[in-house]
């Protein structure tokens, strides 16, 4: 009886199929305002660029800012353009930018949106924003640019451009023409600075008018603005140190001794961050690649220089551990191997050779942490001795890479057995082949932040922190974990007041010039004068303390080409320790010192004919003229035999 | 124990699978991943379609499982879902009301129990085991169909585990049991109830799209007619006529007052919107909008794979699940739609073929369930991404995206080539 029935459910099945497909048909093929109604339909996908992160000094004054700029980006599938002229017109661009720029987007993507103008100013947007609705395909996305009202502290803070196509692959975050930080904090701190994508969804008709947000804004993110950072600068401190180092190559490094923290960091010459900003950015950075000034190398962690006398301290240090020599060890000032220079030489102990910097007397220091586990054999014991100093050496972060939040930092270098072994081959070397060192000559290389930490190390007594310049990541306020650590020198506390004390003789009555003594401040400081190649002036360093007494400042300036250390670098650590300490300086033969050391004029002369042809960047007032390309790599000058220090 | 009637044209060797059902199967599973790639592609990220983070990879691996249930439903016993159909329906009952205790709350359905990270929806089962249970019911030779007691007892087994569904607020899910009713029209139920259901759906879609006042005039001028064309004006068929006259209307009224009062307002909107699709633009409204938008735009040809502009932006929710349909009418057109119409409605005339050819009750019964079920799905899935049914949230069979509902068809029709495999080991019954 129920036979039939298959056939009745079949034919349900058959029917209800022909009808929908019926229905599809009148959807897909009759009716046509389905096409025109997905035509309008388009959603874009706006990116909302969160703020990103300000950068503040330590008294919250804003050193990074945001300031809004307008890109206009084309889909080249969607340009109507009736009169092209008319177009580059309103744009302000002319036909040939049009034709490159639209040809590199339709072979970028003919659906996608490339940039047409980058940072249009608030002005200039202006202009074409009423015009925009006329041409369909193009359209605006907001964002902000940096902007450093200080004009100073360029490759410290770094700066933010396009990022690059290799480092747009692996990787899931960023996407073409996002900024990223390249150098500097900005690339350091990228992660919580640049804070967090948001994504508009806005419903658009094929002619890009906007028809408000998709489903209601349901699938929007909103954007997370990046985090501030607060750094550890003394703005005006910097800006003073900048002042003192106008029309001299060099660096500037102070520290907060207690804490580690970065006061001021200058790297001469620089340039003025705000000219990486903006549509200008291509042109300038090449100029400043190019520009045989450096301005975008960053001394104070980049230079590797020899340290000069300051090393004594270290060595004064390691020997008093090793319990090679007691500070009341005395040597003659015989000048050989090494010559000294005129000094009292009565009571020649380790007070006495600090404070006049007696290269005789570490010539023996040295020798004896040599040779301190003698067993008669030099060529045996040297290998031991170097590597037991190398340890000491090491742990006053010197030969290591400091750990500062700033991209390539350099790791200067101590010499160990290796590079000895591979110059002279193993066991045939012994203390005479490397004895140059003990004055902080021959194979050692340092950082300007290394010695600043030195200057650190003694102001706290034989501890140092590491050198950082943001003190508070966002709403944490603290800075990143690894700076609250506190790292010990080999050397025991007890040690330093004997060499402290030889650094407060050398300021008060020593190697250091009386100009550079501050009234009514105890300042412990040690010159340097690291040897330059033949027939160029040595360069002048000093790092010093002050007050004595509960350290608030550590400093290392690093002049060169300026010849004793006395005279070039202790000034201007002295007018930076006072600034910083007493806030003015009042006294006026400070004042005329200041005057005098903001003119002076440290750079290296160059043949008359070049310095005309090489073209004077009118870029900032902190660009001047060229430091040499051994710079970048200092180790290349050779000792000489004129071996003396200061 | 095997029977020595022959009929022509039947195969008779044992233990051979359909492979016409098995390879509209495969076909309907393989077209059913490419669309949810497509549904899922996201033109910035350019996925490879094996990437397990995104839908398309994780359906390959729910593919994968479904092969290993085939696997097991091959090895067992085929009288082990006949001899355990009761136990099943006792068990699943269990479950059922057990999800109401202990499932989360997820899309204001209590449907899920979550075992690990795994989300187990016994409705999904539950039309597969009521199939068994109602096969292995009627199976019973003393069992007489035109008796009104069999077909109590017929109405409690499928009406016992669709109220609990519905009382877990999973309205789709209930709906789906509806598809036993022509499974009981097959078995002899009398087609009053197939054309009093149908005559009342009319009446309700007419009752929303026409003011109710024209259709009380409508009502009142077609009872006028009819007494006008009545031959013998007896007191009988004059008491008909406006007896029917007064049931529509009451119907009519009824209608209004199950609208309004009844169905809270996100059900009333998913019917509302079949009727002016422009109202509830943010939900449902928006939803069946998008969804016929995008088919419609897709034209004959389609706008080819990864090209579907609706797609990409998932203008449609839930395009890789219950929306699925539309990737398909907007990158493949009417060509698209004609092949997973030709397919699906080819597999289901194929079942019932293969359910005629069954030598005993059960798995007659059975396999017409299997086709009853997956047409339901069916027809309200496609229907509501072309605007012509409510949207009822509820998978394309072997198309949509999600494991629970992959497992679930691929048991219920593998079962029912396990047994049609068999066919010719049991006894007829007939
Ligand atoms: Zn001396």
């Amino acid at each position: 009886m129920n036979n039939g029935r298959k056939y009745v459910i079949q034919g349900v099945f058959i029917v209800i199929g022909i009808v929908y497909l019926v229905r599809l048909f009148y959807l897909q093929v009759v009716a046509d305002n389905y096409k025109a109604q997905a035509d309008d339909n388009a959603i874009r996908r706006v990116i909302v660029y969160p703020h990103r992160g300000q950068i503040l000094d330590r008294n919250g004054k804003l050193m990074v800012i945001n300031e809004s700029v307008y890109d206009i980006s084309v889909i080249p599938k969607k340009v109507q353009i009736k009169d092209t002229l008319d177009f580059c017109r309103v744009m302000g661009v002319d036909k040939p930018y049009f034709d490159s720029v639209m040809t590199v987007a339709k072979t970028y993507s003919k659906l996608k949106p490339s940039t047409f103008l980058r940072q249009l100013s608030v002005e200039e947007f202006a202009r074409i924003q009423d015009r925009l609705i006329d041409f369909p395909g193009f359209f605006y996305t907001a964002r902000t640019v940096r902007k450093y009202p200080h004009k100073t502290l360029a490759n410290a803070l770094g700066y933010i451009a396009e990022i690059s196509p290799a480092k747009l692959k692996d990787q899931n975050y960023y996407r073409q023409g996002d900024y990223v930080g390249i150098n500097g904090l900005e690339a350091f701190y990228e992660e919580q600075l640049r804070g967090q994508r948001g994504v508009r969804y806005v419903m658009v008709n094929k002619n890009g008018v906007e028809k408000g947000p998709f489903k209601g804004g349901a699938f929007d993110t909103a954007a997370v603005a990046g985090e501030n950072l607060v750094s550890t600068i003394d703005i005006d401190l910097q800006q003073y140190a900048d002042s003192l180092m106008n029309n001299k190559i060099g660096s500037v490094v102070a520290l907060e001794p207690s804490t580690g923290e970065i006061l001021t960091m200058v790297s001469a010459p620089s340039y003025d961050p705000n000219v990486l900003v903006g549509r200008l950015f291509a042109k300038n950075y090449t100029e400043l690649q190019r520009s045989k000034y450096l301005p975008m190398y960053n001394r104070p962690v980049q230079a590797v220089y020899r340290p000069g006398s300051i090393f004594k301290l270290v060595q004064s240090l390691v020997a008093l551990q090793e319990g090679v020599i007691t500070p009341e060890s005395q040597f003659g000032c015989v000048p050989y191997p090494m010559k000294c220079h005129s000094h009292p030489r009565g009571h020649n102990d380790l007070h006495n050779a600090v404070q006049w910097s007696c290269n005789p007397y570490f010539y023996n220091v040295y020798r004896r942490i040599i040779y301190a586990r003698s067993t008669g054999n030099n060529w045996r014991d040297s290998p031991k001795g170097l590597m037991a100093w190398n340890k000491h050496v090491k742990s006053f972060g010197f030969g290591t890479r400091l750990d500062v939040d700033l991209p390539s930092v350099k790791r200067g270098f101590i010499p160990d057995t290796a590079i000895y072994n591979r110059s002279y081959g193993r066991l045939r070397w012994q203390f005479s082949n490397f004895y140059s060192v003990s004055i902080g000559e021959g194979e050692l290389n340092v950082v300007p932040i290394q010695m600043a930490n030195l200057a650190a190390i003694m102001a706290n007594r034989g501890h140092y922190y590491t050198p950082h310049l943001v003190k508070a990541v966002g709403k944490s306020g603290k800075p990143l974990p690894q700076y609250l650590e506190r790292h010990q020198t080999s050397v025991d506390t007890s040690y330093f007041r004997y060499v402290v004390d030889g650094m407060e003789s050398a300021v008060a009555h020593g190697t250091v010039w009386g100009r550079a003594r501050i009234p009514d401040i105890v300042m412990c400081g040690k010159t340097g004068t690291s040897q330059n190649r033949k027939g160029e002036k040595d360069h002048s360093v000093f790092i010093c303390f002050a007050p004595k007494d509960n350290p608030k400042i550590a400093l290392a300036v690093y002049v060169e080409n300026a010849g004793f250390g006395g005279l070039a670098a202790a000034p201007i650590a002295s007018l930076l320790a006072e600034k910083y300490l007493k806030k003015t300086i009042t006294d006026k033969r400070r004042l005329l010192l200041e005057k005098d050391f903001k003119l002076r004029d440290y750079m290296p002369k160059p043949k008359v004919d070049t310095a005309k042809k090489e073209p004077r960047p009118v870029l900032a007032r902190l660009v001047v003229p060229p430091a040499k390309s051994r710079l970048l790599s200092p180790d290349t000058a050779k000792p000489t035999a004129r071996v003396t220090g200061y | 124990m095997y029977s020595s009637e022959f009929r022509p044209g039947q195969d008779l060797r044992p233990g051979k699978l359909d492979w016409v059902t098995v390879l509209l199967y495969a076909a309907c599973v393989a077209a059913g991943w490419v669309n949810i790639y497509a549904a899922v592609y996201d033109p910035e990220a350019h996925p490879s379609m094996l990437d397990l983070t995104i839908n398309s990879g994780k359906q390959l691996v729910w593919i994968g499982s479904a092969l290993v249930l085939i696997t097991l439903i091959m090895v067992v016993d085929f009288k082990f879902f006949e001899a355990f159909a009761y136990i099943f329906y006792v068990i699943i009952l269990v479950a059922l009301v057990g999800v109401m205790f202990l499932a989360r709350d997820v899309n204001g359905a209590k449907a899920w129990f979550e075992i690990g990270g795994a989300r187990i929806q016994p409705s999904e089962f539950a039309k597969f085991i009521t199939a068994l249970t109602l096969a292995k019911y009627l199976s019973d030779t003393t069992v007489r169909f035109d008796e009104l007691r069999t077909q109590l007892i017929c109405a409690a087994i499928i009406a016992v585990p669709a109220l609990i569904i519905l009382k877990q607020n999973d309205t789709g899910s209930a709906m789906v049991f509806g598809a036993f009713i022509l499974v009981l029209y097959r078995e002899g139920l009398t087609p009053w109830v197939l054309i009093l259901g149908v005559s009342a759906a009319i009446i309700l879609v007419l009752a929303l799209v026409v003011t109710p006042l024209y259709l009380y005039i409508a009502i009142a001028v077609i009872a006028l007619l009819a007494f006008l064309q009545l031959r013998r004006k007896t007191l009988r068929n004059i008491l008909w006529v406006v007896g029917l006259a007064a049931l529509v209307a009451i119907m009519v009224y009824g209608v209004g007052f199950f609208m309004n009062n009844v169905l809270q307002a996100h059900q009333r909107n998913r019917i509302l919107v079949l009727v002016d699709p422009t109202i509830d633009q943010k939900q449902v409204g928006y939803q069946v909008l998008q969804s016929k938008i995008a088919i419609g735009s897709g034209g004959f040809w389609g706008k080819g794979f990864l090209s579907g502009t609706q797609t990409r932006f998932d203008f449609v929710p839930e395009q890789e699940t219950d929306f699925i349909f539309c990737t398909i009418g907007e990158e493949h057109g009417w060509m698209g739609g004609l092949v997973v119409i030709g397919l699906l409605v080819g597999l289901l005339c194929r079942i019932v073929y293969l359910a005629e050819r069954q030598r005993d009750r059960f798995s007659r019964v059975y396999g017409y369930s299997v086709a009853c079920i997956l047409f339901v799905h069916f027809a309200i899935n496609i229907g509501m991404t072309i605007g012509l049914v409510p949207v009822i949230g509820i998978p394309l069979p072997f198309f949509s995206y999600g494991g629970s509902s992959l497992w679930s068809f691929t048991i219920l029709l593998w079962v029912f080539l396990k047994l049609d495999s068999h066919r010719v080991e049991v006894l007829s019954r007939v």
